[in-house]
């Protein structure tokens, strides 16, 4: 019997088996942030085991509450800060060279095929479009990856996605994710991997397979994965050139990560994606999902373009496309944080930012903001919100709220009209 | 190990989620302790009221797939602190049930017909026999059902968590 992806990088990284079922398994990298890292360092800090496994696969920044907004988001940048610094932690990103985790971490190259990674973050399944095996888990669990470098996981299932046909004109990767989520619903893949295959994926820039990885997690997933391929090579081009000799040898090595054809798997899913349209959620769970077009002429009171589900720069991109020569409908709030500096700096270069300014926007730094309701857009009771990030639960981006789940071009026509509108008709 | 049982809530949802479980704002404490006042408070149910309902209750029980969302393991901790450290559900999210576990405190799945027994019967208390692997709700009558934890989450329950447990072993 073949293996899938998954099951290849669980047999290159088992640690132990300790009963039938269960797996420890050797930690590539482990991802730290400042909301669940710092009661981690202060409990390992009570026990007497204030240390690191390895500083060199520990990689950690600010990025949900940046700038600080208050005495205790800054307790909590102090304390990872220091702590990375105390154990010599030189991948740590902090104000002014900070993003969202799940963008400037692949951006910086860290995570590779065939990696194991962890963080204690759920939309850590985003790091599997590189190939990896890449999960959200809790601070015990981050406590024990920074000490020893293993984690414990149930051997998983991989449910296969297969996407054919072409994304038609104004439907993007987060489409399809939201159609695939509304299919499954929020519990449809717990336990299981999201295998994303077909000639739609092999399309696909890494920023769209991110996406759609982003959001296995809202269909219960516990990674989404992507076969590493040609696009993946040149992706990690800068970070791999000396070892290997050509993109084409590289592209070559991912593939004894592949799954094998005769690879077992708990289900298989098929999408035709070529008549798919824009997709909206319209409850407060990321499975209520409808066509664009039954949502439109809701109003919104904020639009938010940004987060690691799509704050990149082919999302800004995007959306700069509606924006630019328009202007902000009269009453709504536009906000963009661009998810990186580097997304930042090539949205200036590219006068992006401009487009986003001129329509009446408002830029900000690299951050989750929103997103879950901290800092930067926290909307008030009764407010709704068209937004790119990839949770609508209630409460979520502040107390009382609506938050309409779409892609960075419905966003912006949402921005353009404010009501949510069928992009495609701008 | 910790003592299991005792008084329980039943939450009839399912996909009750971590947001509803601990609010995102109040992720900026750095002690569990803290976390306490806030116990689902974003849950809408009818008739549920989170202080007043939740009142000397050691056991959670509820429909499908709780704690979906958030890795947060403040969802696990802010029970912890209120003194609830079991959970009974038809299923579980699966970073929820691993913090639980990762906790030694026990997040236990029943078929559906157990739930809809315990739902019937207004259970008010609920013994657990971890060894026997046997839950006892007590109610308008009584309901047994026998229940499977993974071997390895039993050991981590008996050895108080995954860290004591990854210390000793790795
Ligand atoms: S952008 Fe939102 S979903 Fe992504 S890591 Fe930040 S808070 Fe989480």
């Amino acid at each position: 019997m073949g293996k899938t992806i998954t099951e290849k990088i669980f047999a290159a990284h088992l640690r132990d088996t300790p009963s039938a079922g269960n797996a420890i398994l050797d930690i590539d990298v482990v991802m730290c942030h400042e909301i669940t890292t710092p009661i981690a360092i202060n409990d390992l800090t009570e026990r007497g085991m204030d240390r690191v496994f390895n500083a060199d696969r520990i990689k950690a920044v600010i990025d949900h509450v940046t700038p600080a907004k208050d005495s205790k988001t800054a307790l909590q940048g102090k304390i990872i800060r220091e702590w990375a610094h105390r154990h010599k932690i030189k991948d740590f990103f902090d104000i002014g060279a900070n993003g969202v985790c799940h963008a400037i971490f692949p951006e910086k190259g860290f995570i590779r095929p065939g990696n194991t990674v962890i963080m204690g973050d759920s939309h850590t399944c985003t790091h599997g479009a590189f190939g990896a095996f890449s999960a959200g888990i809790g601070t015990t669990d981050l406590e024990v990856g920074i000490l020893k470098g293993v984690c414990a996981f149930r051997t998983p299932e991989t449910i296969k996605i297969l996407l054919n046909g072409t994304l038609p004109e104004g439907v993007f990767a987060k489409d399809i994710i939201l159609s695939i989520i509304k299919k499954l619903t929020v519990k449809g893949a717990t336990d299981k991997i999201m295998e994303f295959s077909g000639p739609v994926v092999d399309e696909m820039s890494m920023a769209a397979r991110m996406t759609m990885c982003n959001m296995a997690i809202e269909a219960g997933a516990t990674c989404g994965v992507c076969l590493p391929d040609m696009v993946t090579a040149d992706y990690l081009w800068p970070f791999i050139k000396d070892d290997y000799a050509s993109r084409a040898e590289a592209a070559a090595d991912f593939k004894k990560w592949h799954s094998d054809p005769d690879a077992d798997y708990a289900g298989e899913l098929t999408f035709e994606v070529s008549s798919l349209t824009p997709q909206v959620t319209y409850g407060y769970k990321p499975d209520e999902v409808k066509d664009i077009a039954e949502m439109s002429g809701t109003a919104v009171d904020q639009v938010y373009i940004g987060s690691c589900t799509n704050g990149r720069i082919e999302d800004l991109r995007v959306a700069a496309s509606i924006l630019k020569g328009r202007k902000i409908a009269a009453g709504v709030r536009g906000i963009v944080s661009p998810a990186t500096p580097k997304t930042y700096s090539m949205a200036l270069e590219e006068g992006l930012i401009e487009t986003f300014m001129q329509a009446g926007f408002c830029v900000t730094n690299p951050t989750c903001g929103a997103c879950l309701g901290m800092s930067n857009g926290v909307l008030a009771e009764g407010e709704v919100c068209a937004s790119t990030t990839n949770r609508n639960f209630n409460g979520r981006m502040g107390k009382g709220g609506m938050v309409h789940l779409m892609s960075p071009l419905s966003a912006a026509a949402a921005a353009v009209k404010g009501v949510i509108t069928d992009p495609r008709s701008l | 190990m910790k003592e299991f049982g005792g008084a329980c809530v039943l939450l009839d949802r399912s996909d009750i989620n971590t947001d509803e479980i601990i609010p995102a704002k109040y992720l900026t404490e750095n002690s569990k302790l803290a976390l306490k006042p806030y116990i689902l408070e974003d849950l809408k149910l009818n008739g549920f009221n989170p202080q007043a309902s939740l009142e000397g209750a050691r056991v959670i029980i509820t429909r499908q797939n709780f704690g979906c969302g958030s890795s947060r393991e403040h969802a696990v901790w802010v029970l912890e602190v209120n003194n609830i450290n079991v959970v009974i559900a038809e299923s579980f999210a699966r970073i929820f049930r691993q913090n639980t576990f990762n906790c030694g405190m026990l997040a236990i799945e029943l078929p559906q017909e157990d739930i809809e027994a315990i739902f019937a019967i207004e259970a008010k208390e609920l013994k657990v026999d971890l060894k026997g692997q046997e839950i006892t709700a007590l109610g308008n009558g009584e309901h047994r059902a026998s229940f499977a934890l993974n071997p390895f989450d039993q050991e981590l329950v008996m050895a108080g968590g995954w860290l004591a447990y990854a210390d000793q072993k790795y």
